[in-house]
């Protein structure tokens, strides 16, 4: 059986992991988001190449919170110290 | 108080095939990633057997993989080296959007096999590791094909330094196109998942959308980030 600390602790880490892994990456987009969008007010015409190079961004800056959402995920379901 | 079961989640569990004590398969994985070479073939070689002028409707889908797939390719390694990498950055491309899109779109849950599920093979970090490794190896020979034993003057430029960093980005150049596509993979299959577990109707299908559309971007990132890779050593 599993052991009630290592539970309560895995549990309590996942937790803060995907909590703590989605600020910093949060505030990145929505800067990025912002400034893609005075871009395009500035030049509508350039839209097309603004939203490719923002997606492209917004994936760089996702992988930064899946890297927390992959520790949450371990530590809940492949949990080295269980068992 | 009746509660019976009405679906499971199951993460990390998977079909093993045993060959000795400690070597074995991951049989759904395997199983899949056929099925998706398979198709994808099929699919390239049924579009390009007679090439007209004109083309006609099949033709012209291939013309615009092909397009879209050189201009990955173009952007990043330049009009003089990119005929070389093309194929590798086209197999990258069709494999992990094939893949993700094989995850998501076709009902695999009809079919039950007795341990694990079927779904996309990159939710296996075998599958993604495997990929990021042979976009490290790609890049290692780039440079010695390239630059012969002149590939080694990389790791002190701009200078002498960063020489530490360099070596470090090495090792996580691989880990983080790894971890960036297992994650979103799993976390968009977790996600499916338990909101099918809650609300059967109606509600997965945005999620599910979501999760086609961020699944092809990742396989736009992934092929970029390879070709990326490979230009910054040819510089």
């Amino acid at each position: 059986m599993v052991d009630s600390l290592v539970a309560a602790a895995s549990v309590i880490g996942a937790a803060l992991a995907v909590g703590f892994a989605g600020i910093g990456p949060g505030i990145g987009q929505g800067n990025a988001a912002g400034q893609a969008v005075e871009g395009i007010a500035r030049q509508p015409e350039a839209e097309g190449k603004i939203r490719g190079t923002l997606l492209l961004s917004f994936a760089f800056m996702e992988a930064l919170t899946i890297y927390g959402l992959v520790v949450a995920l371990s530590l809940l379901f492949a949990n080295p110290f269980v068992g | 108080m009746y509660t019976f079961l009405l679906s499971k989640i199951e993460v990390g569990s998977h079909l093993y095939i045993n060959f000795t004590k400690s070597a074995h398969l991951h049989g759904e994985t395997i199983f899949v990633s056929s099925v998706v070479v398979t198709l994808v073939s099929l699919f390239l070689f049924l579009g390009t057997r007679d090439l007209k002028k004109v083309p006609g409707t099949f033709q012209n889908v291939i013309e615009v993989v092909y397009e879209l797939v050189k201009g990955i390719a173009f952007t990043q390694l330049g009009p003089s080296y990119y005929s070389q990498f093309l194929p590798f950055v086209a197999t990258i491309f069709l494999f992990v959007l094939g893949s993700n899109w094989a995850g998501a779109l076709i009902p695999w849950k009809l079919i039950e096999i007795p341990q694990g599920e079927l779904a996309a093979p990159t939710n296996d970090i075998n599958t993604t590791a495997c990929l990021a490794i042979l976009t490290s190896v790609t890049y290692f020979f780039a440079g010695f094909k390239i630059k012969g034993l002149g590939y080694f003057a990389r790791y002190i430029k701009p200078s002498v330094f960063l020489l530490p960093i360099n070596i470090i980005e090495d090792f996580s150049k691989p880990l983080s196109l790894n971890f960036r596509l297992f994650g979103n993979i799993v976390a968009d299959e977790l996600t499916v998942s338990v909101l099918c577990s809650l609300v059967p109707i109606l509600v997965p299908v945005p999620v599910m959308v979501l999760g086609l559309f961020a699944s092809s971007i990742q396989a736009l990132i992934f092929a970029t980030l390879a070709a990326a890779y490979v230009a910054e050593v040819i510089e």
